[in-house]
């Protein structure tokens, strides 16, 4: 649906080859970014100062240059050590959540039987209950597994709680793809789960990377519960040891900020590759 | 049928639905049975993984909370001590939950007014042509895809006393307007709102143009023949039919609001929030529960939590969500 309007927007636009439209809009839109991004930049470009220029004049820019607090930071092993946690957590997690996920959803969109709607019902409603919630007994159930202090105590309850926006998103799309195909799969003698493998997993692709994609984003990002699990600093994830180096360092608030900058580097990165799948993602969430 | 199933990989789709034109025939009934048993299995095999899952991480821990919050219990072998309901009693008589979900409902309400006007104004302008407009998109949404750790850190820096815009305002000359943006009670809290917007307006506003998206451009271009102005198509068409959109924001919004807990733990700390003004229902949880070391009451303060939310959740969804509930979260029915 989404798909088409673009569509007959760009011919619209085809047509006006040259239209810039309402300065005011560009006005705005260079002060919002402006404000969206001076807090980044001052975080970056503080980061090439001295501890002794930010003393004296907090605002400034640097000069001379100083790449010793980020040189620190990249040649030490603690923040490689805590992007390869992150990084173990997070493709753990967006695999099993799209796995599982990916499983359930087709199931659920695709096979008629006695409770399917309580089955989905049941899983939507996990959307009422975010971490925050479910943090104190969550942390007593890793504890009494023993995964204490280990990733997979993070990553095992990070998939239980993405999937309800997976199977949410997924759904909708496993449905989408026409019964004429399955049936004809099924002629052609493709088991279900044949036709699972070679027909819908290419065809719900985009879904599958959107989920991906957030499931990935929201395992790098997160606070609480590693927070919760994670005591042992050579397990801590990057947000964790942001927090552990900011405190750790606090008089030396240059190398902080190096730190810091590093460290939404990689999220940057990530997003920008694959923003235009996260925008349509969204679109997709909200309107089915 | 093994065999069969391995000459499958046959891409072109015309080929198949050629053979499915004669696909209507039933398969005779004792392959049915068995297909039957088969497809029981497919789905056990399946759904299996996820529910375990779901039902282990999720469920159970949410299920177990509501139990515990009944005992006065310090998080070692099984509770024994049953006290009824005085955990709760104790809650909601502290002064210091209640200041605690006094803010919460401050930060629902300036959320609201704060990035709902913001994100709607963006959206509309950002909606229209605009060179580089993709662009735009994506710096706007920069600050929401940076981890609340770095965006807390950050701003801490920002915000100190001798931090940046202190030092900002004195070099513009409004050294007057220099404050302690985080301790003073008597802002701190608006502090937190300009970090809240700031970090999730861009949130807002990819939604809104997601929804913008959905509204067939024939109705304005009609409307703008009819001599309708820009504000006028604005107010009278494109606002309504983002309805919506607006109202499932408003849901993620007032949800988020109620949960806060990240930005408020990393930059103010569980002490310095409650003396500035700013610790949450999620902040109280932490410290009177693990940090406290009496997982019984932090158990409590979670169903609290969690039953007000459900009440909130509720309550909007019969008197706002009504109308589209089907289109939203569901994903299904009437989308536009």
């Amino acid at each position: 649906m989404t798909a088409t309007t673009a569509g007959k927007r760009e011919a619209v636009e085809a047509r006006n080859p040259i239209q810039w439209g309402n300065p005011v809009a560009y006005v705005v839109a260079a002060i919002t970014i402006v404000l969206m991004l001076a807090p980044v930049a001052f975080i970056i470009l503080s980061g090439f100062r001295t501890n002794s220029q930010i003393t004296t004049d907090p605002a400034g820019l640097p000069g001379p240059w100083e790449i010793g607090n980020y040189l620190a930071v990249l040649t030490g092993d603690i923040f490689w050590r805590e992007v390869g946690n992150s990084l173990i957590a997070a493709v753990a997690t967006t695999a099993g959540v799209v796995i599982l996920g990916l499983m359930a959803s087709y199931v659920l969109a695709r096979y008629k039987f006695k409770g399917r709607g309580a089955l989905y019902a049941l899983f939507a409603a996990g959307l009422m209950f975010p971490m925050t919630v479910a943090i104190t007994p969550l942390y007593i159930v890793v504890k009494n597994l023993g995964l204490m202090n280990s990733l997979v105590g993070v990553i095992l309850p990070q998939i239980a709680f993405a999937l309800p926006t997976t199977i949410i998103i997924l759904v909708p799309f496993l449905r989408a793809i026409p019964d004429e195909i399955q049936e004809a799969a099924f002629m052609d003698g493709a088991s279900r789960l044949g036709f699972f493998w070679r027909m819908v997993l290419p065809l719900s692709l985009p879904g599958v990377i959107t989920t991906g994609i957030l499931a990935f984003i929201g395992s790098w990002n997160s606070y609480l519960l590693p927070l919760f699990i994670l005591n042992d600093e050579s397990t801590f994830t990057l947000p964790l040891g942001v927090q552990a180096f900011s405190s750790q360092y606090s008089v030396d608030t240059a190398r902080v900020l190096a730190f810091t900058a590093l460290s939404m580097i990689p999220a940057l990165i990530f997003f920008s590759v694959f923003e235009r799948r996260i925008v349509g993602g969204l679109t997709g969430a909200v309107k089915g | 049928m093994t065999v069969r199933e391995s000459a499958v990989p046959r891409p072109p789709q015309s080929d198949l639905l050629a053979a499915g034109g004669s696909a209507a025939t039933l398969p005779p009934s004792p392959r049915k049975a068995r297909a039957d048993w088969r497809g029981r299995l497919e789905i056990a095999l399946m759904v299996g993984p996820a529910m375990a899952m779901f039902l282990a991480f999720v469920i159970f821990p949410v299920v177990m909370a509501a139990y515990y919050g009944f005992f006065s219990w310090q998080g070692f072998g099984i509770p024994t001590q049953f006290v009824g309901f005085r955990n709760y009693i104790t809650i909601l008589q502290d002064p210091t939950f209640q200041e605690a979900l006094a803010h919460n409902g401050i930060i629902v309400v300036l959320s609201l007014l704060l990035q709902g006007p913001a994100a709607i104004l963006l959206a509309l302008l950002l909606n229209r042509k605009l060179r580089g407009q993709s662009l735009i998109r994506v710096l706007i949404f920069v600050p929401y895809v940076i981890s609340e750790v770095v965006v807390g850190t950050g701003w801490t820096l920002i915000l100190s006393t001798n931090g940046g815009l202190n030092g900002f305002l004195e070099k513009i000359g409004l050294g007057a307007f220099t404050q302690d943006w985080l301790a003073d009670p008597s802002i701190a809290i608006w502090t937190l709102m300009l970090i809240i917007t700031w970090k999730y307006v861009g949130f807002a506003v990819i939604l809104f143009l997601a929804g913008l998206q959905g509204i067939p451009e024939e109705l304005s271009e009609a409307a703008a023949i009819d001599g309708a102005s820009w504000w006028q198509i604005q107010r009278r068409i494109t606002l309504p039919l983002l309805g919506p959109t607006l109202r499932i924001w408003a849901f993620l919004s007032i949800i988020g609001s109620l949960q806060l807990f990240d930005l408020v733990y990393i930059i103010w700390g569980q002490y310095v929030s409650s003396t500035a003004g700013t610790s949450t229902m999620a902040i109280y949880m932490v410290t009177n529960g693990r940090n406290a070391g009496n997982y019984g009451y932090g158990n409590a303060v979670a169903v609290v939590l969690f039953l007000i939310s459900l009440v909130v959740a509720l309550i909007y969804q019969r008197f706002v969500l009504r109308r589209d509930t089907e289109g939203a979260l569901t994903g299904e029915g009437k989308s536009r």
